[in-house]
């Protein structure tokens, strides 16, 4: 029982809050039917749910309280340590930082030793710095920076008293925190307790955790790429990143990182996209919707929507491998081409990033069109048919007016999948930043410079680096803009029917 | 006070508009409908009465052709009118609903514009030479559907903003609009309320002068108001068919008497 109080391990503290809550859930639930008399129809609640409280009561504290403490004693700890190691005692080209990851590597290399049987506690608290710690230490797999100077043993030996301190504390306050709410939970159960009413609010409890996990997160990526965001502009005129012409990294420093021929290429491409995306998917949408029979319809529709399923990665070769390729055989080549031009030299073009990037949102954009175009009621396409409309008639004057706002909401979607995707554009468009009308020519987007500038070595203190945080944040905002744009749209729409 | 009207056009016969003879319809295996046989008047309001699922939808929409935009749905027998055969291959169906308009029981206006709405027939029939003759067929349209009045300042406005018994006076103007020679309405009123059904029920009197009106009501009160002839469906059947008055009063067949006073349905 004294090792469970001062083990800094928290497994077996863990142990025994579950050994805890389980018996609060026998103990509960007996107390519960004998105060009904043995007669469970005279309980509130079914048995069980007094004994879910037990476990909710004991448990759900208990650890809380654990997982805050585990959050806030190393802080404490390293804050008062900190205050410990003298100025003087920093050598010169060091820092704080790195004595105190020596002080805590020191600590933990002792804790281990003496955990392993090397040497007894007390023989550990009296170690001077004449024993050659750093030598000895060695010995055992613990490396350390530097000889242990007699401030940072000194440091050390105050951090494993801290901490020794503080499992000491943290065991004890758990412990009591479960038993308090075992205790409660026991005295509660009572054939008059709503046990039910109080278990449903903690899953209720429990639903609201993970909703607001959600949301949580993405405040927390937003906010951690417009800190970033904010070191760019710091670092980098806003004016050039905004305004600039060219994009020019150069890790030697005095770079033009301009967004501009980057957010040229993205909505070129994307626009070549949703030129081959929209009408294909859309008259997929109709025909499926409006002219197919059950039958063609339950096997058609699947089948383009596996398209739907293929990663981009895929798409992304299908552009390198088979229309660029295609497209430098028409377009290039000189004498040899199709066309017996040489307007195109690679494989790699905003062409053929495009066309690619349109078959990946051709499922996209049928698939919500026709959602859509379904939901557009019976009634009026048997108003126009009574009044002697065709079925393309009505689709044409009737159908799609209806489904329109709907309609641009799912484009408006697919334009913020094209202008958010990465793979496609990092294998079809190439890698070169301008601005150019020539959809033959490689361009490069904001997608795939973000890559380029976080992947391989990067100084995370550098504008170079930085950029792609201020670029990703950019492209946060376009695309979220256009999602709540479509779904102010979308939603719109809905409500004109119902 | 309408009755005594209704009655007095009644001594007045009309020719035969719609002549169906021995009409089955079948939804996939069931059968819908079995063996009627009806003549529908010019110029006269016809009611069809029945307890729900008797089939008297299912027999008005067989007179446009309604039913054949339903894919499992299969018609049988003779349907005439003015004695051309209807299901005869060389009859196009979108034609013929062009001369046979339909008002359906929901009021289901385009979402367009009032003026859209109205013209939507005539622009796809054709039916305007100019914008001024398409302007005139709107507001003649509009007057004959007793709408006018209330929306000729906001023609433009959306048909949908109307209210429902303003929606459905739209419906029958723009099924007006097309100039069809019967008018077919599937309980036209069920989804209104009292004050507007009372208006639409007045206008289906007035579209008598010019056409020939076929009703599927739910309600015997306003079969009794607006028809001269009401026929009674049971059970895919044609019961009873004849003069509203004599169908109401001195019913031949006993399932006739046994619905009209309640007993079944």
């Amino acid at each position: 029982m004294g090792q469970i109080l001062t083990t800094g391990a928290v497994l077996p503290l863990v142990t025994l809050i579950a050994v805890l809550a389980l018996g609060g859930y026998f103990l509960a639930r007996r107390r519960a039917m004998i105060s009904a008399g043995g007669d469970s129809r005279k309980l509130h609640s079914l048995p069980s749910y007094y004994g879910y409280n037990a476990v909710i009561s004991v448990a759900v504290p208990a650890l809380l309280a654990l997982g805050i403490w585990l959050l806030v004693q190393p802080m404490l700890v390293q804050s008062s340590v900190v205050e410990m190691i003298p100025a003087q005692a920093v050598p010169e080209g060091s820092s704080v930082n790195l004595i105190m990851s020596d002080v805590r590597r020191l600590a933990e290399g002792l804790d281990a030793a003496v955990g392993a049987g090397a040497i007894s506690d007390a023989e550990a608290t009296d170690l001077t710095v004449a024993d050659n710690l750093r030598a000895w230490l060695a010995e055992r797999g613990v490396a350390i920076g530097a000889e242990v100077s007699p401030e940072v043993l000194q440091a050390a030996q105050a951090y494993r008293e801290m901490n020794a301190l503080g499992h000491v504390g943290r065991n004890v306050f758990v412990l009591l925190l479960a038993l308090a709410g075992l205790l409660l939970a026991y005295r509660e159960s009572h054939a008059d307790f709503r046990a039910r009413n109080r278990v449903e609010n903690a899953i209720k409890a429990l639903l609201i955790l993970a909703a607001s996990l959600a949301i949580l997160t993405t405040v927390g990526i937003v906010l951690s790429m417009l800190f970033e965001t904010i070191n760019f502009f710091s670092l980098h005129p806003w004016t050039d990143f905004f305004f600039g012409a060219s994009w020019a990294p150069n890790f030697r420093g005095d770079s033009d990182l301009s967004i501009l021929p980057l957010l040229w290429g993205t909505l070129y491409i994307s626009i070549i996209a949703l030129a081959v995306a929209v009408p294909i998917g859309l008259f997929a949408a109709i025909y499926l919707s409006e002219y197919a029979g059950p039958k063609v319809r339950a096997t058609a529709k699947p089948l383009l929507e596996i398209l739907a399923g293929i990663p981009t990665i895929v798409y992304g070769l299908f552009a390198l491998l088979t229309v660029g390729p295609a497209l430098v055989k028409i377009f290039g080549r000189g004498e040899d081409g199709l066309l017996g031009v040489d307007w195109m030299s690679g494989a790699t073009s905003v062409l053929t990033a495009g066309l690619v990037m349109g078959i990946m949102l051709i499922p996209f954009v049928s698939s919500l069109s026709d959602d859509i175009i379904n939901a557009v009621p019976q009634s009026l396409r048997d108003g126009s048919f009574g009044l002697g409309a065709t079925q393309s008639e009505t689709i044409r004057q009737v159908v799609i007016p209806a489904a329109l706002p709907g309609i641009v909401g799912a484009v408006l979607l697919a334009a913020s999948r094209a202008i958010g995707e990465t793979m496609i554009v990092v294998l079809g468009a190439g890698a070169i930043a301008r601005i150019s009308g020539n959809p033959l020519e490689a361009m490069t987007t904001i997608t795939t410079r973000i890559v380029s500038q976080l992947t391989g070595d990067s100084d995370f203190a550098s504008p170079e680096t930085l950029v792609a945080f201020a670029l990703g944040l950019t492209l946060f905002v376009l695309t979220l803009g256009l999602n709540v744009l479509a779904l102010y749209i979308v939603r719109k729409y809905r409500e004109q029917y119902e | 006070m309408k009755d005594t009207e209704m009655l007095e056009q009644n001594v007045t016969n009309h020719p035969v508009k719609i002549a169906a003879r021995n009409v089955q319809v079948y939804y996939g295996d069931s059968q819908a409908i079995r063996d009627v046989d009806i003549d529908i008047n010019d110029k006269t309001v016809t009611a069809f009465i029945g307890p729900s699922g008797c089939g008297k939808s299912t027999f008005l929409r067989c007179i446009n052709r309604m039913n054949d935009t339903i894919d499992a749905a299969r018609v049988t027998g003779d349907i005439r009118i003015d004695g051309e055969d209807i299901y005869d291959k060389r009859v196009d169906p979108v034609q013929l609903r062009a001369k046979v308009g339909m008002v359906f029981q929901k009021p289901n206006p385009f979402p367009k514009s009032i003026y859209d709405n109205v013209a939507y027939g005539p622009r796809i029939h054709g039916l305007a030479q100019n914008k001024a003759d398409l302007d005139g067929i709107v507001e003649q349209a509009l007057r004959r559907g007793a709408i006018w009045d209330e929306v000729k300042d906001r023609l433009h406005a959306p048909g949908t903003g109307l209210s429902g018994g303003q929606q459905q006076r739209l419906c029958i103007a723009r099924a007006v609009a097309t100039e069809p020679e019967v008018l077919l309405m599937d309980e036209p009123c069920s989804a209104l309320d009292p004050i507007a059904t009372a208006q639409v029920e007045e206008l289906i009197d007035e579209l008598r002068q010019n056409y020939s009106v076929v009703i599927v009501t739910h309600s015997m009160q306003q079969a009794a108001r607006v028809s001269q002839k009401t026929a009674f469906f049971h059970l895919g059947n044609l019961v009873e068919f004849g003069d509203t008055d004599d169908i109401f009063t001195r019913p031949q067949d006993p399932r006739t008497e046994s619905y009209i006073t309640g007993r079944i349905g």
